[in-house]
């Protein structure tokens, strides 16, 4: 009867030292540089790298994100950048911080050129080197690659500085959802 | 004798295509004014090539693309361009867009051509280009450029080449009458296409409800090798995907192009085209447009210069605006409404149908889903339109994505048996938008987190640079400094200048010394409470400072005459310090002979 026990205390200790042995290996083998579940939730921010969430850029506040901050301090993701955080973390969809800002319609600077006295601050404002431009010489907005952040517009010593809402074209133009119908019944209570 | 397949799905529309067929093809004639878009077609749009107040010709180049993918817009007619700017166009949104406006001459004088009789002596790249800057883009819908789609990858050859003649939808009648009247004109485009692309097959895909038009090709085709492929009737076969399907036996891969299976489409209305642009030395100026519905009183096919407003084609065909109670552009099937007549035909514009109210009602309210699965029954795709049509509805564009939305050809067949009127299409539109947008925004969250982080990285490696430099100079300073001293060190120990410059230095930290320790004697003198009376002046100090200062003058001067033998830099310094000794000897001398004279006048109190 000891002998039986003997084996089987025998026999686990030995699986648990092998698979212990494995996990260990597969731990040392196989490990993820830096935290994966930052990558995804910068991969959900728009990117606008504008601070209005409190952080120096996305990737910090992703950063802050995966250690338990709140999702709804970005105000140019909206309520969609919310929805897809809320999923990815699978927590509730909280309504947007009005502390850290409205949601806006996409917006883009634009340098009034001619009241511009190249004095390159917007360059060094901006976040992802939209600007174009040198010391006394006009500064221009590369409109392609402006992310709408408002944070070249403080910097200007002479106001020449719009952020202009880009406006629906016709390239830009979707079909919208078709609009929820009501049924012929009710429409009949409607009409009455 | 070709082997006609089926395809899956389908539907059978009422036809309504007897309305426009009864009379030949009308020449539209000239509208007061043209108004033509720069961007007609899938691709870019053109850039003006005239200012306002030019007078153009009849098919001179009004509009050129430098570059993408594109074609360029010509003049239909002679006359002066009198407005370039937003116009309303043909377009589902029913916004404007950039059009050149053209007031004609009525003189409609044409431009110089270059007809080319023997295309088969020229380059293939050539006929491309000819191709290409007669404006050519497909004429069957879509609108896409030509000369691209006739260059297919090198490594994608073309075995069949189809023409499609098919035209399936209800209504329409472009085609069948451009295949009636100009088929030597078609064979003669496919010809050209043929030789440009040398596949082995080429088929005339032609549905059974134009007996006329298949007659007239047949006849046009003698002694060719085309095959005249004459299709059952059902809608969508002329769409590419089924004709190709219904012709080969082949399906396109999804999300593929169907050069990828060896198979190219073209529109009968671009095979004309084609042979215009290379025959004629014509550019695309006019197109064939049916014109029908009830409320039209003379229904029938037109032949229309690019830019003719709608209103004026109406009219043509006499519009009896009391019975219209809606416009459609394009088919009853795939379609949409027109709201203002203003807007201009196009390079794609094939009909339009003034319905009357029973023609074309209203769409009833949309009902729940009863999932009934005739939806997914007549889908020609194979999709399932039902969870397209529950996701897009849910907003999870995802989902939808992943059941191959975008292979829907928002051909309409769902929508047409949906027992709950739901608008279907319009939903995979607006799932198909919203993806397109949100994968646009993705890109440029990509590229604006790589130029964030390019950025960051720059201004980091800057920052330590700056540090690095910083270092480097502090470290620089405090070696000098240690060299120095230990070189002053050096000098004072051995007393013998090593160095001329310590020694120099020394020299110079000694007279510091010195001058300061005379200022605070100076000070303190002028501190100690003065006596009232004047002391004394001490001649035996006044005299030593005079043999010092002369001293020092005297070093001086070697030490000057030393540096300009040695050329030295700092010949100037010394030359200056001298002059200065110069100036201190004299006041010495001064002070000294007052103080004698002074001595020798006060009378001795004690002696």
């Amino acid at each position: 009867m000891w002998t039986g026990i003997v084996i089987a205390v025998l026999a686990l200790l030995g699986l648990a030292l092998v698979f212990g042995a494995l996990l260990g290996f597969a731990s040392e083998r196989f490990r993820v540089e830096g935290n994966p579940l930052v990558e995804q939730i910068d991969a959900l921010l728009p990117q606008t790298q504008c601070g209005q969430c409190g952080f120096p850029g996305c990737r910090p506040y992703a950063e802050s994100i995966a250690d338990g901050d709140a999702i709804n301090r970005c105000p140019p993701g909206g309520e969609s950048t919310i929805i897809a955080l809320a999923d990815l973390l699978d927590i509730e969809p909280q309504p947007l911080d009005a502390e850290h800002g409205q949601e806006q319609a996409k917006r883009v600077a634009v340098i009034r050129e001619d009241e511009c006295i190249g004095c390159t601050k917007c360059i060094q404002a901006c976040p992802v080197d939209a600007i174009l431009g040198a010391a006394k010489h006009m500064h221009t907005v590369i409109e392609s690659e402006c992310t709408g952040c408002d944070l070249c517009v403080e910097p200007c010593p002479v106001d020449c500085i719009d952020m202009i809402t880009i406006e629906p074209d016709i390239r830009g133009w979707i079909w919208s959802q078709p609009a929820p119908g009501i049924i012929a019944t009710d429409r009949q209570e409607a009409n009455s | 004798m070709t082997q006609i397949r089926d395809f899956s799905g389908g539907v059978h529309p009422a036809e309504n295509k007897h309305v426009s067929t009864g009379q030949p093809i009308q020449t539209a004639g000239v509208p007061g004014q043209l108004v033509l878009p720069l961007q007609q077609h899938i691709g870019e749009p053109a850039e003006p090539a005239v200012a306002i107040g030019d007078r153009v010709l009849k098919g001179q180049i009004i509009a050129d693309v430098s570059q993408g993918m594109g074609v360029p817009v010509h003049a239909p007619t002679s006359g002066v361009i009198v407005s370039i700017g937003d116009q309303p166009v043909p377009h589902p949104s029913g916004m404007v867009d950039k059009c050149i406006v053209l007031n004609p001459d009525g003189k409609d004088e044409w431009c110089e051509r270059y007809p080319t009789s023997d295309y088969r002596s020229l380059d293939r790249d050539q006929v491309l280009g000819i191709i290409k800057s007669a404006g050519i883009s497909g004429m069957g819908g879509a609108g896409f450029p030509t000369n691209i789609k006739l260059k297919p990858p090198r490594d994608r050859k073309v075995d069949t080449l189809i023409l499609n003649g098919a035209e399936c939808e209800p209504y329409i009648t472009a085609d069948d009458m451009t295949m009636r009247e100009r088929a030597s004109e078609v064979v003669a485009g496919l010809k050209i296409m043929a030789w440009l692309l040398r596949p082995e097959r080429c088929v005339i895909g032609i549905e059974d409800n134009k007996p006329e038009a298949a007659t007239a090709l047949r006849k046009a085709t003698q002694g060719t090798q085309i095959e005249i492929a004459v299709i059952p009737t059902k809608y969508p076969s002329g769409g590419e995907k089924q004709l190709i399907q219904i012709l080969t036996g082949m399906e396109v891969p999804s999300g593929g192009i169907p050069a990828d299976i060896g198979v190219m489409c073209q529109n009968v209305g671009t095979a004309v085209a084609v042979a215009q642009a290379v025959f004629e030395g014509s550019p695309l100026i006019s197109r064939i447009v049916t014109v029908t519905g009830e409320a039209v009183e003379k229904p029938g096919n037109f032949d229309v210069l690019l830019g003719t407003p709608v209103e004026y084609l109406l009219e043509q065909a006499s519009l009896q605006p009391s019975r219209a109670s809606r416009l459609v552009l394009g088919g009853p099937m795939m379609g949409y409404t027109l709201t203002t007549t203003a807007v201009p035909i196009i390079k794609t514009s094939n009909c339009i149908i003034a319905a009357t109210a029973n023609e074309l009602p209203a769409p009833p309210p949309e009902q729940a889903c009863i999932r009934c699965g005739q939806c997914a029954e007549v889908c020609p795709m194979e999709l399932l339109p039902q969870q397209l049509f529950w996701h897009a509805k849910a907003t999870e564009f995802e989902k939808a994505e992943h059941l191959n939305l975008f292979d829907c050809i928002e051909c309409g067949a769902c929508s047409y048996v949906c027992p709950s009127s739901i608008p279907l299409v319009q939903y995979y539109r607006y799932a198909k938008g919203e993806i397109r947008v949100q994968r646009a925004e993705q890109v440029k969250a990509d590229r604006a987190r790589e130029r964030f982080e390019a950025r960051q990285d720059r201004l980091e490696r800057e920052q330590q640079e700056k540090e690095l430099r910083r270092k480097e100079r502090a470290r620089a300073a405090a070696e000098a400094q240690a060299q120095k001293q230990a070189n002053a060190e050096k000098a004072v120990a051995s007393g013998e200048a090593v160095d001329e410059r310590a020694a120099k230095s020394v020299l110079v930290e000694q007279a510091l010394a010195r001058k300061k320790a005379s200022t605070e004697a100076s000070h303190a003198k002028a501190a100690a409470p003065a006596k009232p009376a004047q002391e004394k002046p001490d001649i035996d100090a006044l005299e030593k400072q005079f043999s010092q200062a002369q001293a020092k003058l005297e070093t001086m001067q070697t030490m000057l005459e030393d540096a300009k033998a040695q050329q030295a830099d700092n010949v100037e310094k010394l030359e200056r310090a001298v002059a200065k000794n110069h100036d201190r000897v004299k006041q010495a001398e001064d002070t000294l002979a007052d103080a004698r004279k002074t001595l020798a006048a006060e009378p001795q109190p004690t002696k």
